[in-house]
């Protein structure tokens, strides 16, 4: 804990490499197995989304909703709470900011789309509240509420985008209308990259200076390292808790509308390849840690995007790459215990 | 019975990141005697006999049990060789009954466990000893001190002979601490031989056959109990002479600071709430709250801080109506509070020490309402802090959960009393603290005193609530009992009161 410079990044950067490594030889063999050229595979995918200009905005635009996701997740985690249901927030906030992307009268450009990305923050955030309060008054656990909202979630956006926001001109496919031009997200280089990653960049650095050196990260962090001392110190436990809650929620909230008025331009139901549960998964891989979450969503939304890739050269279903996931997420969890052991 | 010692620690040195716990230390323990390790906090005693039982491993050094060199490099060689620990926190299964937890621990049982043998063996070994537990019960219903003897227990049935308690009386109420020492004694009859590790004296010299002393990873020597005194054993723990708490002369106390008029609360569990409290703490006094702790302290210490509703009965704070206060608004209009356990019940364990003091004050070190935080200030005022009440400053980025006991109470003295308050509340302040920590606790609340503070001590320690209180309340289940004043009772007759025998009387 307290050792010098180079145990501290050394040792997670040595381990990051290693991970990298047995991954990448493992999903080779699998792709040998499968008849396939792992070498070429390999070489593909890091050539059309590490090398090329556009297969990398392509990357950073995948990495836009999993930084924020996994701020939403981490925001809680910080005050000791278990947020799985990123991904529920993320299509509530989707909700939300439809409603004002479609609802709004004509707006200059930039309000418009300030509100619209303020409603799918309020979306979230109210999704998030729901388990926060209960948390907050003892009587459900949040892991428990926000893990099966997320089962809720998609059935209130199916019950819009079926029933009364769908659009008349393609009557059999479930969809809003198209969003004006002022609810869109401006799209830049000509690339897919947007506006959302550099909102992800923005708050993740405003996560990294206020948990760590603001009186307000001081306070939530407290109430999560020991609630008991938290409350002795009159520290609202109870408002924190919430306030955690909806704070996370309202970032993945964002995720979700920055997604939809960027990408599709339209709500839908399949808006989310599971970017909240990819993000619950980031944040897990970096403990809550600023510069481990742009890493590692980074390399989440670089394998995302290589499935897509892995389709298109080696003809792989998508489903291979979740076997990329799952051996990431062995890979990772493989830790040596021998710290938890010690006193 | 030959003189060859059960174990002997030859030069044993272990080495931590930062700091040598064990410095070359030798240690022997003789058959069927009762050795006493005693030392202050971080003194390396804990680090020794977990290297005895092969939790560490020594550095270098040797080890040998009735005269062969071993080598233990497992806590499984260590039991194969008879040797047995009790650690400090307990290692027991909460779910599990008390003869499934020891069937865990004894490596030879067979595929199929016949309860019935177990139990048997199980009652016997603890009648033998007076141990008092029912095989079949769920570990989660025991008290603290019968989960001792669960583990004692694991120990006998697995064939040990050699018995080590870390810090065993740490988590025992004073007559379980006697009944502790009894089943000691009839181990030793029975010819196993016991280290314990305790860092209070007169343990060491009531139980002990010999004490040996460990001050800073070094042993500076190991003496019977009949030749020595108290005086010379804290000589030999702290090298230095302690400096004495005294108390100055007993003046008039000034005005009311916490006045409780006839506060009760539900009880909560199975501890009593509160009946009928009627008390006063005025300005510049110090008043004591004796009792067997369970008997309310914690509830009274609660319903102070705001944290216990109080259901009938009234609290007053310098006169105001306080007692729909939460504890935030209790702690800005001067409430401070040191509490037994800081680790679990006053600081974030992964904090730094500065972050810990930052969390003091919400308005003052706040910047832009909560989005920034005046580093430099807390900074300041930690280190003025220290100075102010005359310790040793303790490095800003430490973690708390590194701190031992004693330092850490430091820096919650530091954080609670050097801002403005009016009134202290200490909750077992000075518990599990070596002497020169305590010390440094009481020293403090004494300061407080002479400021003109109010000060509540709650404490289990008669000899400290005598020489520091001016006067003394007792509670018994939830009633204040008894009023005494130190200089005109003694610690019969409070004592009777606590335990229910007598009504006292100021």
């Amino acid at each position: 804990m307290r050792s010098l410079g180079w145990t501290r990044l050394g040792w997670p950067a040595l381990r990051l490499l290693l991970t990298v490594a047995i991954v990448l030889g493992v999903f080779g063999l699998f792709l040998w197995a499968l008849g396939k050229d792992p070498i070429q595979a390999y070489r593909d995918t890091f050539r059309l989304n590490l090398l090329n200009p556009r297969g990398l905005a392509g990357v950073l635009a995948r990495m836009a909703p999993l930084l924020l996701t996994a701020l939403g997740v981490a925001l809680p985690f910080r005050s000791g709470l278990i947020n799985v249901g990123a991904e529920g927030q993320f299509l509530m906030g989707a909700l939300a900011g439809t409603w004002a992307a479609l609802n709004l009268p004509a707006l200059p450009w930039g309000l418009h789309l300030a509100l619209v990305l303020l409603a799918g923050m309020g979306g979230g955030a109210l999704w998030a509240a729901i388990p926060g309060a209960l948390r907050a008054l003892g009587w459900v656990n949040e892991t428990i509420a926000t893990l099966l909202l997320n089962y809720l979630a998609p059935l209130v956006v199916g019950y819009f985008v079926f029933g009364p926001w769908r659009a008349p001109e393609l009557a059999f496919y479930p969809q809003t209308p198209e969003f004006p031009a002022s609810a869109r997200l401006p799209l830049w280089f000509g690339t897919r990259l947007h506006l959302g990653f550099f909102l992800g960049l923005f708050f993740l650095l405003a996560y990294a200076y206020l948990v760590s050196r603001s009186r307000w990260g001081l306070e939530l962090r407290a109430v999560g390292g020991n609630p008991e001392a938290a409350r002795r110190l009159g520290l609202p436990v109870e408002r924190w808790i919430l306030a955690a809650m909806v704070l996370g929620g309202a970032l993945a909230g964002l995720a979700g509308i920055t997604e939809v008025a960027a990408v599709h331009a339209r709500l839908k139901l399949d808006i989310s390849p599971g970017y909240g549960f990819m993000g619950f998964l980031v944040n897990w891989l970096a403990f809550a840690h600023p510069v481990g979450i742009l890493v590692m969503s980074f390399l989440l939304a670089f394998i995302a995007s290589s499935g897509f890739t892995l389709q298109i050269t080696q003809r792989l279903p998508y489903a291979a790459v979740n076997v990329l996931m799952a051996l990431i997420l062995f890979t990772v969890l493989a830790k040596p215990l021998a710290r938890e052991v010690r006193r | 019975m030959g003189d060859t010692p059960v174990l002997r620690l030859v030069e044993i040195t272990k080495r931590f990141p930062h700091v040598v716990a064990n410095d070359r230390v030798s240690l022997e323990l003789l058959p069927g005697e009762i050795h006493a390790l005693l030392g202050e906090n971080g003194a390396g005693k804990s680090t020794l006999v977990k290297i005895a039982y092969g939790f560490y491993q020594a550095d270098s050094g040797e080890i040998y049990v009735h005269g062969k060199k071993v080598d233990i490099s497992s806590p499984r060689d260590a039991r194969r060789l008879g040797i047995g620990l009790v650690f400090q926190g307990f290692t027991l299964i909460p779910a599990l009954t008390v003869a499934e937890n020891v069937a865990l621990f004894l490596a030879e049982l067979p595929w199929v466990v016949r309860p019935r043998d177990l139990h048997r063996a199980l009652r016997e070994a603890s009648r033998r000893y007076g141990l008092e537990l029912d095989p079949a019960t769920p570990v989660w219903q025991l008290s603290v001190g019968e989960q001792q003897r669960v583990e004692l227990l694991k120990l006998l049935l697995a064939n040990a002979r050699i018995l080590i308690f870390d810090e065993p009386t740490k988590v025992l109420v004073p007559h379980e601490v006697e009944n502790l020492f009894r089943v000691f004694q009839g181990l030793r009859e029975d010819g196993y031989s016991l280290i314990f590790i305790t860092h209070k004296l007169r343990e060491a010299l009531t139980c002990a056959d010999r004490i040996t002393v460990m001050r800073q990873g070094r042993v500076v020597g190991t003496v019977r109990p009949g030749e020595t005194s108290e005086e010379a054993l804290l000589h030999m723990m702290f090298g230095e002479r302690l400096g004495e708490v005294v108390r100055a002369a007993g003046r008039e106390p000034g005005e009311p600071i916490l006045e409780l008029r006839g506060v009760c609360t539900k009880p909560v569990g199975t501890a009593p709430g509160l009946a009928d409290v009627d008390l006063v703490v005025r300005a510049g006094e110090i008043v004591g709250v004796a009792g067997v702790s369970g008997n309310g302290q914690r509830e009274l210490g609660d319903a102070i801080l705001g944290l216990l509703r109080i259901t009938r009965g009234k609290k007053l704070f310098l006169g105001e109506d306080a007692t729909r206060w939460p504890p935030r608004r209790l702690i800005q209009k001067g409430v401070a509070f040191v509490p037994e356990d800081p680790l679990a019940m006053a600081v974030v364990p992964w904090f730094s020490v500065l972050e810990n003091l930052g969390l003091l004050d919400p308005r003052r070190f706040s910047r832009l309402g909560g989005l920034g935080l005046d580093w430099a200030g807390v900074r300041a005022h930690l280190q003025a802090g220290f100075a102010r009440l005359g310790l040793n400053p303790l490095p800003e980025q430490a973690r708390a959960a590194t701190l031992s006991g004693g330092n850490l109470q430091r820096l919650v003295l530091v954080r609670e009393l050097s801002r403005p308050y009016h009134l202290v509340v200490g909750l077992y302040p000075t518990r599990g603290l070596d002497v020169r920590s305590a010390n440094a606790v009481r020293q403090a609340l004494l300061a407080a005193r002479e400021e003109g503070k109010g000060v509540l001590l709650i404490s289990e320690d008669l000899n400290e609530l005598f020489s520091l209180s001016d006067r003394i309340v007792v509670m018994l289940r939830g009633r204040l009992v008894g009023e005494f004043r130190p200089e005109a009772a003694n610690l019969t007759e409070v004592g009777r009161c606590m335990t229910g025998a007598g009504v006292g009387h100021a």
